[in-house]
């Protein structure tokens, strides 16, 4: 059996799982902070 | 711990951590992968899906690691009121979640060509899928009760209880003799069975996996500080 598709499937499943998570955390922290800054501005 | 009990003390560190954790992470993570895809050499039994192990140990690690991070969050929580326990809890949950999926499905991607099946109920696996469930359910759980103004305490009971979980999955390959293998690395005697040539960039892999998990985590909590702030000067500006 060719082990070649099985190790490329698992290392694709890891790499968009950990990037999409990293992003998505990225991305809610980025517009959380920026929302507390604006407010603040506009106090 | 109660040094950082101030959340503009601990956003004081966070902030550079952040940074930090994550482009090391990310730069060693590239590295060992590079490396244990294209250069590692295959296993004289197990062949080229070997090369699933360096993705696949890092992840079992930090979903495991995540539930005890989970647990000590929720005694710091229950025991010493630290106010920030609950939101490090919280932000663990997601990425604890997340890797041991991770680690579910690559080990089902190893277990095709290695074993001949994608699933076997086994001690370890079946385990993992359980860890898999409560950390499910400690979202939902955490979810609802924030939701009700809560502070977090039946969810911090339930992070405590579910480490049980924790000593089943880490003696379950030497409680019943199934089909996954045994513990190749013990870390208390520093002893191996894993040939350098594959441990280095297992090691490098799983360092860079967990200071990643690190940032996520600190960008989580980052956020939910956040929106915490801006609720409550939503609140004071509406009361005025």
């Amino acid at each position: 059996m060719n082990h070649w598709p099985f190790i490329i499937a698992a290392y694709a499943v890891a790499l968009i799982a950990t990037s999409g998570l990293t992003w998505w955390s990225w991305a809610a922290m980025r517009r959380a902070e920026g929302e507390v800054d604006q407010l603040r501005q506009d106090s | 711990m109660h040094v950082y009990a101030n959340p503009a003390r601990f956003l004081k560190i966070a902030r550079p951590l952040t940074a930090w954790f994550g482009w090391i992470g990310a730069a060693l993570i590239a590295g060992a992968l590079a490396y244990g895809l294209l250069l590692a050499p295959p296993d004289y039994l197990q062949g080229e899906s070997a090369r699933i192990l360096y993705i696949h140990v890092p992840a079992a690690w930090l979903g495991m690691a995540g539930w005890t991070g989970i647990a000590v969050a929720s005694l710091m929580q229950l025991v010493w009121r630290h106010p920030l326990a609950a939101v490090a809890g919280r932000a663990i949950a997601v990425p604890g979640a997340v890797f041991t999926f991770v680690c579910l499905a690559t080990g089902s991607l190893w277990g095709r060509p290695t074993w001949g099946t994608y699933w076997e109920w086994d001690g370890r696996m079946t385990s993992m899928l359980v860890l898999l469930f409560l950390y499910l359910a400690y979202i939902a759980l955490a979810g609802a009760e924030k939701e009700k103004g809560g502070e977090g305490r039946i969810t911090a009971i339930f992070g405590l209880v579910g480490a049980i979980n924790l000593p089943i999955i880490r003696y379950s390959v030497v409680w019943w003799n199934t089909l996954h293998q045994g513990q190749s690395i013990d870390i208390v005697q520093g002893r191996s069975s894993i040939d350098a040539s594959m441990l280095w960039p297992l090691l490098a892999s799983a360092l860079g996996f967990t200071l990643l998990f690190g940032a996520i985590v600190l960008m989580r909590m980052r956020a939910e500080l956040a929106r915490s702030k801006l609720e409550a000067r939503m609140r004071r500006m509406a009361a005025s």
